[in-house]
């Protein structure tokens, strides 16, 4: 199963398993990591689950959508790695990705 | 110790009520507030016990889907995984129903006869479907939608291609009505206001939504008053004040809830139209909290009220959660909404009030705009349609507070962050 890193708003670091075709968001709610609202289920449209994912990682998930994209372009603290996390499906070649959940998730 | 100046008797002898992460803290509702409050405690360290009652037999489980997916595969999800809870170390009763509350002693009972002792309750009570106020109210086939069960009939319903009547053009009303024409049921939809979902969107939107509606083969008819409901065991027709008949094989009862205050009341809880909170989540009895659709809430510039919807419960929660480990309160949050109808992804931010300036941006065409309302050049809440950069750049405009040219924000091609006059 990847293994995902998070870093949370507190700066602690959590490295969770999370099953292949769960999103980055799945693993963090189940697991009751704090930072991670989620509040719409994941159903991209809240941008509670905003995370950083670093560069280096990009390619190993789809890209985002228009709707994504649009959510994050006004999301606070937004930068040009932002992703929402609940749009981060994990894959085979995911073993190692490191996220950092945004401080107003 | 000093003693307690609220409304609750001072007692020396019962438990008392302490702050801090080793309280022991129930929970009275496994909704959307109920869930969330038990994962926070957990997050932000807490270590008493902590019992969450749920008078349905299911796990907490996603509300969206009752309305919008409940022909789908997606209907039902749970909010956490099952095993999360035993995890979490959370005392789960499902299927319990809380039987007797002695505030004084800070105990409660529940039916199959637990007793649990607090120094917290939380009520996320929740709300119950508002009955219709009309004779064959009780027949088989009159339902309302509010848990997994009635969502469970409603799509047995839509499988057999049951002619639907759905009384009440609120969200759940249009949701269905969404849902079930795209599944080929015809669908007649009764509003005894004026326009769609009268008590809570613009007339503007309402009459967007009623065209788009329409345009896909939904019936909707407005000023329209349900006398009756008639059939022989099971629903046949529907009685409009009109005089005239609609044959139904189901009916959908959408016109409002009843928020679950009968457990406060009997805690001797200040109501009014629903458990009065403040913005720590505490009720007029300093060991009870209260959450979610059950309250009347403050909300920043309107002033008390009751929102139904899983953000307010969840900012809820998360003030009860600071205010149960004795950590500093969150900061306020803008209330907000979302729908999904055909195939506009609604989202509205801010409490919608009459009488404002309502400026269009976008084209409802096409399906996609946002209707922005102000007051004194200032924007107070905006109602989007599949227009995501709209609705969060409408919420920074809304909680800043900026002052906005009306021409401009009309403009889709001037960018959202260049709309103010850069006064406040």
């Amino acid at each position: 199963m990847p293994a995902i890193t998070y870093v949370v708003p507190d700066g602690s670091v959590h490295v969770v398993d999370v099953p292949v075709g769960q999103s980055v968001m799945d693993g963090s709610v189940r697991n009751n990591l704090p930072g991670i609202v989620a509040e719409c289920g994941g159903s991209c449209s809240c941008a509670t689950c905003h995370v950083y994912l670093d560069g280096e990682f990009a390619d190993r998930f789809d890209d985002a959508t228009d709707e994504e994209q649009e959510l994050l372009e006004y999301a606070e603290g937004a930068r040009p790695t932002s992703r929402l996390s609940c749009q981060l499906i994990v894959t085979g070649s995911c073993d190692g990705v490191r996220v950092t959940v945004a401080p107003e998730a | 110790m000093a003693r307690n100046p609220g409304p609750r008797p001072a007692h020396t002898d019962g438990p008392q009520q302490a702050a801090g992460p080793e309280a022991r803290v129930v929970v009275v509702g496994a909704g959307h507030g109920g869930a969330a409050l038990v994962a926070l405690l957990r997050q932000g360290g807490h270590r008493g016990e902590i019992v969450l009652i749920g008078d349905e037999p299911e796990h907490p489980y996603q509300r969206p889907p009752l309305s919008k997916k409940f022909t789908s595969g997606e209907l039902e999800q749970v909010i956490r995984p099952r095993e999360f809870y035993a995890e979490q170390q959370v005392v789960l009763q499902l299927g319990e129903r809380v039987t007797g509350l002695d505030a004084a002693a800070q105990k409660l009972t529940t039916t199959s006869g637990g007793t649990f002792g607090y120094d917290f309750l939380v009520l996320a009570t929740g709300a119950r479907p508002r009955p219709l106020p009309a004779p064959g109210a009780n027949l088989d086939g009159v339902a309302a939608l509010r848990t997994l069960a009635d969502a469970r009939v409603l799509r047995d319903w839509l499988a057999e291609r049951r002619r639907l009547v759905i009384v009440g053009a609120g969200y759940i009303g249009l949701e269905v009505a969404a849902v079930a024409t795209a599944a080929g049921v015809p669908v007649t939809v009764l509003e005894r206001e004026e326009r769609v979902l009268n008590r809570v969107a613009s007339s503007e939107l309402s009459a967007i939504l009623t065209a788009a509606h329409g345009a896909r083969g939904v019936d909707i008819r407005v000023d329209a008053q349900v006398c009756a409901l008639a059939g022989n065991g099971a629903v046949r027709e529907v009685v409009l004040g009109s005089g005239g008949t609609l044959p139904a094989d189901g009916v959908l009862v959408g016109i409002g809830a009843i928020p679950n205050t009968e457990l406060a009341e009997a805690a001797g809880l200040a109501c009014a139209g629903g458990i009065v909170v403040d913005e720590t989540a505490r009720t007029s009895d300093p060991a009870v909290l209260a959450i979610g659709d059950a309250t009347v809430r403050p909300v920043a510039g309107v002033g008390r009220m009751r929102l139904e919807s899983i953000p307010s419960a969840t900012e809820q929660a998360k003030q009860a959660a600071a205010t149960i480990l004795g950590t500093p309160p969150p900061a306020p949050e803008l209330p907000w909404f979302w729908s999904d109808q055909l195939d506009l992804k609604l989202k509205i931010a801010g409490v919608v009030l009459p009488g404002r300036e309502v400026v269009l941006r976008g084209d409802p065409g096409i399906g996609r705009f946002a209707l922005f309302h102000l007051e004194r050049g200032q924007v107070r809440a905006v109602e989007t349609a599949n227009s995501p950069a709209e609705f969060m750049a409408g919420k920074k405009l809304i909680a800043s507070g900026v002052l906005v040219d009306p021409v401009r924000l009309a403009d889709p091609a001037v960018p959202l962050r260049d709309v103010s006059t850069g006064a406040c």
